[in-house]
């Protein structure tokens, strides 16, 4: 992670969904290792903030910034330095949780060996299941596999949208371990959450305070 | 490009894992222009005049009706949103997965249309030059469909939006198809269409990709 040093932050981030402005002038920083913890009730703009953070949705002001360059000016980098799970888990009924590894590290132009597949798939309990389509899993089953993609492929940013949602207690376990070795390398981390995940020490944002 | 690999291989597997996708496009394409015969009456030199007309036209049809499916489901599942983030241009999947597109569903028309040419009379010497068309022709639908398909992917009732749009911009394609195989069928010079066929291909080459992922990043927002 050649990145560990980096930083992220945004400064006066508006966020308008068609005619209704979601957030206004939200800003924060996240350090090397530093975890940041979106909070806010329903329609808050958790989902907007984060998609935000991918470069998927433009702000309707605002900057974001990676060790205060503006990512705008450099979308392909920033995509290249960030994982971002949302709300749906991106799994091909017909395809294996190890297929949609390979491919999913291949899109993001890294070679990836059989065993380090196996071992994110691993990280979540799922190795028995790496060559099962993705239709005989289960809906936690199918979260652990999207969330392995975190594993599988190094990335220093990391953008959780409800990261824990149909997870059972073992696999929560599992991801506030993968959570705790990213955050120990030096990553960083922005998780929309309603609680239920042990985050460690980190600093919340709450989208509901800012409206 | 490792990018484009990735894409073109995961859509091929995927329509290897379900072939009735790409089998109900062959099937209608083969059905309807069977009908022909029946709707005309078995006439050899009727059939042979509109042998052309209505090969290219169901061609046509047959590649309208599977791309309101090409980014559909990767966007109803959130591998819209991975295609997106991928450091790679968004431009180049987009290639990758028209290209698959034509491999699922243009080539097994061009294959199986020296069966229909047969049916419907078409004269022998212009198979060779009906099969040269439809391989420079179905990339093109392939490639001004996705067009289509990315600009109605927010749209309820797509489908239907689909044809709307993309029907009239694949006369072209209608037009010199036919008149190449024509040509070819009366002993004319089928080279003139031929080349006019190649040079869609190279408009809609360049300009497919980056009018549909444009069209995809706006409906990602």
């Amino acid at each position: 992670m050649d990145d560990s040093t980096a930083r992220l932050s945004a400064r006066g981030l508006t966020c308008d969904r068609g005619e209704r402005r979601v957030f206004a002038h939200v800003g924060f920083e996240v350090r090397p290792g530093g975890l940041l913890a979106v909070v806010g009730p329903n329609g808050a703009g958790k989902s907007s903030l984060l998609r935000l953070l991918a470069g998927l949705l433009p702000p309707a002001g605002g900057v974001i910034a990676w060790n205060g360059h503006a990512v705008a000016d450099e979308p392909e980098a920033h995509r290249a330095r960030l994982h971002y799970i949302g709300h749906l888990d991106a799994l091909k009924p017909a395809l294996t949780p190890a297929e949609m590894l390979a491919f999913d590290a291949a899109l993001r132009g890294q070679r990836t060996g059989a065993s380090a597949i196996s071992a994110a798939l691993d990280a979540f309990g799922l190795a028995r299941f790496a060559d099962l389509p993705a239709r005989f899993l289960s809906q936690g089953q199918r979260r652990r596999a999207a969330l392995a993609r975190l594993v599988a492929t190094p990335a220093p940013l990391w953008l959780l949208d409800e990261p824990t949602l149909a997870l059972d207690a073992d696999s929560v376990a599992r991801l506030t371990a993968v959570l705790a070795r990213h955050r120990g390398a030096g990553g960083l981390a922005v998780i929309a959450t309603h609680g239920g995940l042990d985050l460690g020490a980190h600093d919340t944002l709450d989208l509901g305070a800012v409206r | 490009m490792n990018a484009l690999a990735a894409i073109l291989r995961r859509d091929l597997r995927l329509a290897w894992r379900s072939p009735g996708d790409s089998a109900t496009v062959v099937l209608f394409f083969v059905l309807t222009v069977v009908l022909f015969p029946f709707g005309v009456g078995p006439a050899a030199e009727i059939l042979a005049r509109i042998a052309t007309g209505v090969i290219w036209v169901m061609a046509l049809l047959a590649s309208l009706l599977s791309l309101d499916r090409l980014f559909r489901e990767d966007s109803e599942d959130g591998s819209l949103d991975l295609l997106a983030l991928s450091p790679a241009p968004l431009e180049l999947l987009v290639l990758g997965k028209v290209l698959a597109h034509w491999l699922i569903t243009g080539v097994p028309l061009i294959v199986a249309s020296p069966l229909l040419a047969l049916l419907m009379q078409l004269p022998a010497g212009a198979y060779p030059t009906l099969l040269l068309a439809l391989l420079l022709g179905t990339p093109t639908l392939s490639l001004i469909g996705a067009i289509g398909a990315g600009l109605t992917l927010g749209a309820r009732r797509g489908g239907v939006l689909i044809a709307l749009l993309v029907l009239p911009l694949y006369i072209p394609v209608l037009i010199f198809g036919v008149a190449a195989v024509d040509a070819a069928a009366s002993g004319l010079a089928v080279r003139p269409h031929l080349l006019l066929l190649g040079g869609l291909l190279a408009l809609f080459l360049p300009v497919s990709p980056v009018a549909t992922a444009a069209a995809l990043r706006q409906a990602l927002q």
